[in-house]
């Protein structure tokens, strides 16, 4: 178990984190026909809507409560209701999310109060479901406000099963609770995966549906075009079984469990031989199906890959910089090709990050990664985009991870999971130690060498 | 070339298993053969001339194939990477106007590199459409005042061995003698510490790992006038007849150049390797021995004493866990005696070692290192080497490239060790490097998982 080194400076240089209300409102990103309206000041959400444009290349629905200076003081939980009604009346959303900032916490404002006080005021808008969620910046990161918003639309949408009639194993569906980690391609991948044994995947929440980056016929749309539908959360009930990605989302699966009865099987992530033999076992378990051919094949590919590679791999030092769940996936995917996980720096703490596979974990920003990397003499970097400037910096070569991937292009549409995301994985990361000239050794300039005059001003 | 030149070539008086029909002059077996052609051979001893403009004159499978090898380093000019070459067409060899091309190849060259000089690599089709390349090359470097340099080693004139020597003799023959050294560069000399010049004959710089022997050299005052062919210039190789002594490095390929020195200069020269730190030693001892300069000889001691023990401690922990680890070494040449000793200087046992390519004299060092009843592997079948890993519990394969992957399928630990490796494993420093890449491949993990059964195939009691 790695030592866990908090923080120690007073000055975050280089950020590593984005903020637990971004988190949050991600998660809402991935129910359809929705739009989070952060309740905080109108900046919180024009800074997190650039945010996710860089990262996605969409349009993003995103509004805020707009806290000014007389509300900020007096208590804005009016504009809370006054912008759950503006949004209802223009475009009628399935559901509306409701994060909260820093600001609105530290306001004291009671999220839950004032979204009854609309239903109070408003009974006509009762179709649409509004999930306020606690989700101040001060604290957690996106990891962990993607979880709690994916916690608060359980709770919300989701009734105990006597009440809502649901029964496990009624359907050949299988829930997914996709944590932060997952990309909209590595969602794409896991429902495939899943459809390969003839099952059903209801994923919650649903990003490979709405910010997969797909055209539609709308010219324009003021709410999200995709993703979990909300009449499927409330039949989460019926489904044969509930996969768990990410330990950030294990209160969201005792919640649905507690209701629902459906059993769940959970995984800290989906990288490597190991998680994807055991996340193919348990569907082939839950399918009560083969394993198909196709996947057999894609494991033998995998082995063969994770062979050829170790030449590169093995003893690789490599530098990550993410949130826990990315995190610890890195690092034991690393551990199992040989190489090692010699700097690790983690957003905020977690308890995820026991699991790392490392000496020491440093809860920090950039710098801390960066000077981390360069006293363990690190080969490569993974990080998100943040990070190309510390890599650079360093000499060293960077796999571009996580969030945001502002400076490349389709990152979100990237598959990192399963045989087949694993093995191109391995292959990226053993071409990037390669090119960054791995055993090269430095040319030593004889003093006593015939250097030709052309050279000749070069020698020591 | 002439048939007369070709067995010539092949009589070479300095080497022990001369009058012997075997080995690595043998004849070619067809259906049974493997290894390069005598270009391949001669362009892989001279491509490492870095600032030398080489052109391969030939339709395009010789140079298309072989361009941009990366295995050989430069610390400076990267000219030797260009793929040059005349890429013959159909109407250049109908119409005989292959001569002509390759007349304005070599003028392109000079023009758009100034290179020092021009080496000009004869194949098989201009060979036997019957190209006067020596001819064409007289003609360009009077017309143009760049020496160009004829290599006539044409697939067909035999094997890779034989192109080695070809080009041993080109240089020898063209280029040696050429030009008097540079002065020495002021204030080196000093009393009690004269500067004495060397060459080295058959070392590339793979991986850069001259640069790991080169300080040793600077500190005892040794100039290396030439490495025929690591980071040469054209330049060096012109001085190559006044060395002092010559080392053969780790290579027979370029015995005939050491010993058309000695006829002509009456350079003595001595056999050795870099790898392992015994040898490394013992080559350092050997130069000390034949310069005959006392003080060298006694500087040369304490260097070896403070490289051997500081090396001793570094390598220690690395020896500690290699210990008793069992190697099968399949590779060529004078490497199957000189990995030999390098491996077990880190405490390995070697079950084997590869004699396809070896001479009588490296099986005599074999037998040195490994026991009188060493086994040596004459036919490298990858069946055969599977079944020995199998039945000696191997726990690492050693061997060039084109047995990785039948390594790598066979789920057995391997280690890269030909010239195309990525690795520097010469000097003292390229022991730890060995060590490391040692390691690196015997304990990955990734042979454990790749040997593991999907689960779904192993009957499991517990339920989900």
């Amino acid at each position: 178990m790695p030592e866990i080194i908090k923080r120690n400076k007073a000055l975050s240089v280089s950020p590593l984190k984005a903020s637990q209300t971004v988190g949050a409102a991600l998660a809402f990103l991935g129910i359809r026909h929705a739009i989070p309206m952060l309740h905080g000041s109108q900046g919180c959400t024009a800074f997190a809507k650039i945010y996710f444009v860089g990262h996605f290349s969409e349009p993003i629905p995103l509004q805020t409560t707009a806290m000014d200076q007389v509300s900020s003081v007096m208590g804005a939980d009016d504009n809370v209701v006054e912008g759950l009604r503006t949004l209802c009346e223009k475009s009628a959303p399935d559901l509306i999310g409701l994060p909260t900032t820093g600001l609105a916490e530290t306001e004291g404002a009671d999220i839950e109060r004032a979204v009854r006080e609309f239903r109070q005021q408003h009974p006509q808008y009762a179709g649409t479901a509004v999930v306020p969620v606690a989700s101040p910046d001060y604290k957690g990161c996106l990891e962990s406000g993607f979880a709690a918003a994916t916690q608060a639309i359980i709770e919300t949408l989701v009734q105990p099963a006597a009440a809502a009639g649901t029964r496990p194993r009624r359907r050949r569906q299988v829930n997914v609770l996709a944590g932060a980690l997952l990309t909209p391609g590595d969602l794409e991948s896991l429902k495939e995966l899943i459809e390969s044994f003839d099952l059903e995947p209801r994923v919650v929440p649903d990003l490979s549906d709405s910010l997969d980056g797909h055209l539609t016929e709308l010219d324009y749309s003021p709410l999200t075009v995709g993703g979990t539908p909300v009449s499927g959360i409330a039949a989460l009930g019926d489904a044969r079984a509930t996969l768990v990605v990410g330990a950030a989302m294990d209160a969201a699966a005792d919640r649905l469990a507690e209701r629902t009865g459906v059993p769940d099987y959970r995984f800290k992530h989906l990288m490597g031989l190991d998680a994807s033999d055991r996340l193919v076992e348990t569907l082939a378990r839950i399918a009560e199906r083969p394993v198909p051919e196709r996947l057999e094949r894609q494991r033998a590919q995998l082995q063969d890959a994770m062979l050829d590679c170790h030449f590169q791999l093995g003893m690789a030092r490599i530098a990550i910089a993410a949130d826990a769940d990315l995190l610890v996936a890195f690092s034991e995917l690393l551990a199992s090709l040989g190489a090692e996980t010699v700097a690790a720096v983690a957003s905020t703490n977690a308890p995820a990050l026991h699991a790392v596979v490392t000496d020491r974990v440093k809860i920090g920003d950039l710098e801390d990664l960066e000077q981390l990397a360069g006293a363990q003499r690190a080969e490569l970097v993974i990080g998100n985009s943040h990070a190309a400037d510390s890599a650079e910096r360093l000499g060293l070569p960077l796999l571009r991870a996580g969030f945001p991937l502002y400076d490349l292009i389709g990152g979100y549409q990237r598959s990192w999971i399963g045989y087949r995301g694993t093995r191109q994985t391995i292959f990226d990361l053993a071409n990037l130690i390669r090119e960054g000239g791995r055993g090269e050794i430095h040319p030593y300039r004889s003093r006593l060498k015939q250097w030709p005059a052309s050279e000749r001003g070069l020698a020591a | 070339m002439k048939a007369k030149d070709i067995a010539a070539l092949l009589d070479e008086p300095a080497c022990a298993h001369n009058d012997k029909g075997k080995s690595g002059c043998a004849r070619l077996k067809p259906g049974a053969t493997a290894g390069g052609c005598s270009f391949d051979g001669a362009q892989i001893a001279l491509l490492p001339i870095a600032d030398v403009a080489h052109i391969i004159h030939g339709s395009i499978a010789c140079a298309g194939s072989s361009w941009d090898n990366r295995g050989t380093r430069s610390s400076g000019p990267a000219l030797y990477r260009l793929g040059l070459t005349t890429d013959l067409t159909e109407q250049d060899v109908i119409m005989g106007r292959s001569e002509k091309r390759l007349f304005h190849a070599i003028k392109q060259a000079i023009d758009s590199y100034q290179p020092p000089a021009v080496f000009v690599y004869n194949t098989c089709v201009p060979a036997l459409t019957g190209d006067d390349v020596a001819a064409v090359c007289k003609a360009a470097q009077a017309r143009w005042g760049t020496p160009v340099v004829p290599v006539d080693a044409a697939g067909f004139y035999g094997t890779k061995n034989l192109g080695n020597r070809i080009a041993g003799e080109t240089m020898v023959r063209y280029v040696c003698g050429t030009r008097e050294p540079d002065p020495l560069p002021p204030g080196i000399e000093a009393p009690g510490f004269r500067i004495h010049d060397v060459n080295l004959i058959g070392e590339y710089n793979i991986a850069g790992e001259l640069w790991h022997v080169l300080p040793l050299f600077d500190e005892l005052g040794i100039r290396v006038l030439c490495t025929l062919s690591g980071d040469a210039r054209f330049h060096e190789v012109q001085t190559m007849h006044r060395a002092e002594v010559n080392m053969m490095v780790c290579s027979k390929a370029m015995i005939n150049v050491a010993r058309k020195l000695q006829e002509a200069y009456g350079t003595p020269w001595f056999e050795g390797s870099f790898y392992g730190v015994r040898d490394v030693s013992q080559a350092l001892r050997d130069f000390a021995r034949l310069i005959d300069d006392p003080d060298l000889a006694s500087r040369t001691d304490a260097l070896i004493a403070r490289e051997e023990t500081a090396i001793a401690a570094e390598l220690a922990p690395w020896r500690e866990r290699l210990r008793g680890r069992k190697a099968l070494l399949y590779t060529g040449g004078v490497k199957s005696w000189s990995v030999i000793a390098a491996l077990q200087d880190l405490g390995m046992e070697v079950v084997a070692t590869g004699t396809r390519k070896s001479t009588e004299d490296d099986k005599a060092r074999i037998r040195e290192l490994m026991g009188e009843d060493a086994r040596m592997i004459e036919d490298g079948n990858p069946r055969g080497l599977l079944d020995l890993v199998e039945e000696k519990r191997v726990d690492v394969l050693i061997a060039g490239g084109r047995n990785m992957y039948t390594a790598i399928k066979a789920r057995v630990p391997f280690l890269h060790i030909n010239q195309e490796r990525e690795f520097a494993y010469a000097g003292y420093r390229g022991m730890l490097e060995l060590a490391r890449q040692l390691c690196q491949t015997i304990e990955s993990p990734v042979w454990e998982a790749a040997r593991r059964p999907a689960p779904w195939h192993t009957p499991r009691a517990e339920a989900l």
